[in-house]
């Protein structure tokens, strides 16, 4: 009785037909056919057994035996050959899988990178939590170009200015600067609509600028008092001028803070009003969602008193140009420009400072 | 709309508010700042308050508080006040209408 090492093979070699589909996009049909082969074994080692084996078998019958034994020994290569085939592939698999994790690495860094300076890259995990904190991102970076941007504009009015050009070219330069100061109010109506809290708070600006600020930006009639000193000799008229713009603007800063305290107050009145009834009674549930309901309606206003306050410091500077010649208003213009520059690098000296 | 027209009229400066409108609050005490003493009306506590509603909205107000009258004249909203009034025309459209006395 003849054993047939062939047959055998199947049991010594459990593959991994679909292991071996994993290993690669190709290499499906190439191998289904075939028995193959496991790479764990030492493909040396099995075909020394099956040769010894063949050949301890193949002795009596000659004629059929060789030619069992022949078609025996080219099967026994086909399986080395696969099993090599195999190998290849794997390793051309395991290669690629560590390119690939190199590649994503490097994506998400990227990603980092866009994220931290303000583009915005959505998630498919928590779209609300990312949406907001990239605004707040987005602001921040469109701030700082705006920064950028006026300090450009400032030099060269400043250039202008120390070199004594004419009026209407520096009519121009100022026309610039205004109008570019309400680009960054404007900015600003957008931002608030979407997170008005991140403006009113003035996370954006430096740490002293946000101390003093008043609704989200700078106090039009304190600005106005710096330049009135600084910015002599002025005409009777334009003194006027200048002392009643600054009335008017402190007039509405306190027309629209009043507004404000009373926006808390009635906030505050409204989350205090809570009943004294057993709690989780589906009273309370409909009165506390009937309270939420109300705050979030008066919180829906806040970002119309950010507006009228940007609106006032628009008004308050288009006023002044009429009231000052062109050159006064270049002046006044780098002034104010100063006064805030003066007032970042406190902070950022006030940070730096060396503490006990 | 005949209703606002008619109040408007009546009064030498009129604000329309809502009771729990905060810029309105900011409106009223601007112009009491002022001098002025405007007629009030509450378009959610006044009993004709839906009428002056609507007539407002047809008149193109948005928002529909706080919106002011001077002289018959309709001024506008938040915005616009503050703007006539840093230039210095709110005051002279007051002492115009006789709403306030220099």
């Amino acid at each position: 009785m003849c054993s047939q090492p062939v047959e055998l093979q199947p049991n010594l070699f459990s593959t991994s037909s679909g292991q071996h589909e994993n290993w690669g996009e190709s290499n499906m049909a190439e191998s289904s056919s075939r028995m193959d082969t496991s790479t764990d074994l030492d493909p040396d080692d099995k075909n020394h057994k099956f040769d010894a084996q063949s050949a301890g078998v193949g002795v009596s019958d000659s004629s059929d035996k060789s030619k069992e034994k022949t078609s025996t020994l080219r099967r026994l290569a086909q399986n080395r050959e696969a099993a090599r085939k195999s190998r290849l592939r794997k390793k051309a698999y395991v290669q690629q899988l560590e390119n690939s994790r190199l590649k994503l690495t490097q994506l998400e860094q990227e990603l980092q990178r866009a994220r931290q300076q303000g583009v915005f890259i959505s998630n498919s995990g928590d779209q609300s939590h990312v949406r907001s904190a990239n605004g707040e991102l987005a602001f921040d970076a469109e701030y700082a170009r705006w920064t950028e941007e006026q300090n450009k504009l400032i030099n060269e009015l400043r250039t202008a200015v120390n070199s004594h050009a004419s009026d209407p070219e520096l009519r121009t330069l100022v026309d610039n600067v205004t109008a570019h100061f309400n680009d960054v109010f404007r900015l600003k109506t957008n931002a608030s609509k979407a997170d008005v809290f991140h403006i009113l708070s003035g996370m954006w600006k430096t740490p002293a600028e946000r101390c003093f600020m008043w609704l989200g930006g700078f106090r039009p009639s304190e600005l106005l008092k710096l330049l009135a000193n600084q910015l002599e000799p002025l005409t009777e008229q334009q003194l006027t001028g200048i002392y009643n713009l600054r009335e008017s603007s402190q007039q509405a800063e306190d027309a629209l803070s009043q507004g404000m305290d009373a926006l808390q107050q009635s906030l505050a009145e409204t989350l205090a009003n809570g009943t004294s009834g057993p709690e989780g009674s589906s009273g309370n549930v409909a009165n506390y969602m009937g309270q939420m309901a109300m705050a979030m309606g008066k919180l829906g206003t806040l970002d119309g008193f950010l507006r009228q306050a940007d609106n006032l410091r628009e008004q308050t500077l288009q006023q002044m140009h009429r009231v000052l010649t062109t050159r006064q208003s270049a002046r006044g213009l780098l002034l104010i420009h100063d006064y805030f520059s003066r007032l970042r690098a406190l902070s950022s000296l006030w940070l730096a400072r060396p503490r006990e | 709309m005949e209703i606002v027209r008619e109040v408007a009229r009546k009064n030498a400066a009129v604000i329309f508010t809502k009771s729990w409108c905060c810029m309105c609050h900011s409106m009223k005490a601007l112009l009491y700042e002022l001098g002025a003493s405007p007629a009030v009306y509450e378009l959610d506590q006044h009993v004709n308050g839906t009428q002056m509603e609507w007539g407002l909205r047809a008149l193109g107000c948005c928002p529909v508080v706080p919106v002011v009258f001077i002289g018959g004249t309709l001024v506008g909203s938040a915005e616009d006040i503050i703007s006539l009034h840093v230039d210095g025309s709110l005051k002279h459209m007051l002492i115009n209408a006789k709403a306030i006395w220099l």
